[in-house]
């Protein structure tokens, strides 16, 4: 039988409503999706169904996971956070400004750490082998970022704006806009993969990789902010996108660094 | 609203996490990320394994990161593990002689990885070991496991996380001694066999 959207915006709200009555019933607020939502498919065989075992860092400071792996100039270039400057030409669509803070969950900003970013071009395609949608390349985009965050733990980055794409898990499957952002933190703990998605986009009702967080505010938390103070005159729009690393972590280890 | 108000505590709540879909093979792997070992240092040890989901395929679109102590049990706290070349823009790869204690490696068609990192040291309580972060088109949060080595029967014993987890599932987290000295580690994603994941608090 082909699944349809109908099918998985039944799904969407089903996932969404039992969200709601477990909080209606005392359970505690979820900031992060559950790793079986199967209104995203890829995760129905790819999701552990015994519980993870806990592990309280209190316990022994010296946990290999309290500590980050170290980045440094080294691994970056000069224009790795300018995605418009990668090749010889310019590529095509709306430039974009987008920057923002990395901090933890004590609101401290995050210094001197890596931030990696990929994302479709304005056309809405990937310059991935595998990519099978037909919109076009452009020669001037490969749509990869890198960067170290400053000491205040901001980052920033100029691209062009990502176009939405079909992606084939049902019939007009659409992804919204986004940005592939990973992450790294003062501990291993701490690391994140995720996705910077732009104001009312009108798919995020039908995508069931944004629904898959289903606690309302915490999806508004992927959605960044026009920020006008960042759009660069004659130049780029700007988009203001913090990003606050969960996963516990050694405070001491970051003293006097 | 994704500016964060760091004066009001209440407002710094996590940013949630995505899968990382299938089309980061262009951004994150790098040449060499799983060469981790300086090169010719006599602590190196091979690692290689496939990853799995729940009926048994291999998953072609997965990568993992490792991250490990030295022999000695020091973390290295230094950059280059993913090296650039400024003038082209591409990579220059580790440079052979500094340990950075990190690796990033993609599993190939056949869902098989492998690694060639330095023997790790033992740490505060618990036997060696590697963190492994295991990230997949379909995974919408990374997991986090543990390769321990087999060789040290008594510090396995006594470390804090192989004597709380069921013993019939204990085995998921200890490489096997492979072909030519490599040490294998398969992760199950789900059901028959599931690799042991963590959840640190
Ligand atoms: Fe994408």
């Amino acid at each position: 039988m082909t699944l349809t959207q109908a099918d998985i915006d039944q799904e969407i709200a089903a996932e969404h409503a039992a969200y709601e009555k477990r909080i209606a019933d005392g359970a505690p607020v979820e900031h992060q999706p559950r790793r079986d939502y199967a209104p995203y498919r890829s995760s129905v065989l790819r999701h552990p169904k015994q519980p993870p075992v806990a592990i309280d860092v209190s316990k022994d400071p010296e946990l290999v996971e309290l500590v980050s792996p170290a980045f440094g100039e080294r691994d970056i270039t000069e224009i790795d956070n300018d995605l418009t400057r990668q090749h010889n030409g310019e590529p095509i669509g709306e430039r974009i400004t987008v920057s923002g803070r990395l901090l933890d969950r004590d609101g401290r900003p995050v210094r001197g750490q890596l931030v990696e970013i990929w994302q479709a071009n304005s056309a809405g395609r990937y310059a991935h082998q595998r990519e099978q949608h037909d919109a076009p390349l452009d020669p001037n985009f490969t749509g990869v970022g890198r960067t170290l965050t400053d000491d205040s733990g901001f980052y920033r980055f100029t691209t062009v704006q990502p176009g939405p794409y079909p992606w084939r898990q049902h019939v007009n499957a659409w992804r919204p806009a986004h940005i592939h952002f990973s992450l790294f933190g003062s501990a291993f703990t701490q690391r994140l993969v995720t996705q910077m998605y732009f104001p009312s986009d009108p798919l995020f009702p039908y995508d069931p990789i944004i629904q898959s967080v289903t606690d309302d505010a915490a999806r508004q938390r992927l959605v960044a902010t026009y920020d006008h103070s960042l759009s660069v005159p004659e130049f780029s729009m700007g988009y203001h996108w913090d990003i606050v690393l969960d996963g516990p972590h050694a405070t001491w280890i970051e003293e006097g660094r | 609203m994704t500016k964060i108000d760091t004066s009001r505590p209440e407002t710094v709540l996590p940013t949630p996490s995505h899968t990382v879909g299938p089309f980061y093979g262009h951004a994150l792997p790098f040449p060499g990320g799983g060469d981790i070992a300086p090169l010719g240092h006599p602590d190196t040890i091979a690692l290689q394994g496939h990853v799995y989901d729940g009926e048994g395929n291999p998953l072609p679109d997965a990568f993992l990161e490792l991250w490990g102590a030295d022999p000695e049990g020091n973390l290295p706290q230094v950059d280059g593990s993913m090296r650039r070349d400024s003038s082209s823009g591409g990579f220059l790869g580790r440079n052979g002689v500094e340990f950075t204690g990190w690796g990033r490696i993609q599993t190939d068609a056949g869902g098989h990885w492998s690694a060639r990192t330095l023997r790790p040291g033992a740490r505060g309580h618990s036997a060696p070991y590697l963190s492994v972060c295991v990230f997949a088109r379909g995974l919408l949060v990374h997991l986090f496991t543990r390769i321990y080595l087999p060789d040290d029967e008594a510090a396995l014993a006594s470390d804090p996380l192989l004597t709380r987890v069921d013993p019939a599932r204990r085995d998921t987290l200890i490489a096997t001694r492979g072909e030519l000295g490599t040490y294998r580690f398969d992760i199950r994603l789900q059901g028959e066999g599931e690799t042991v994941f963590l959840e640190f608090q």
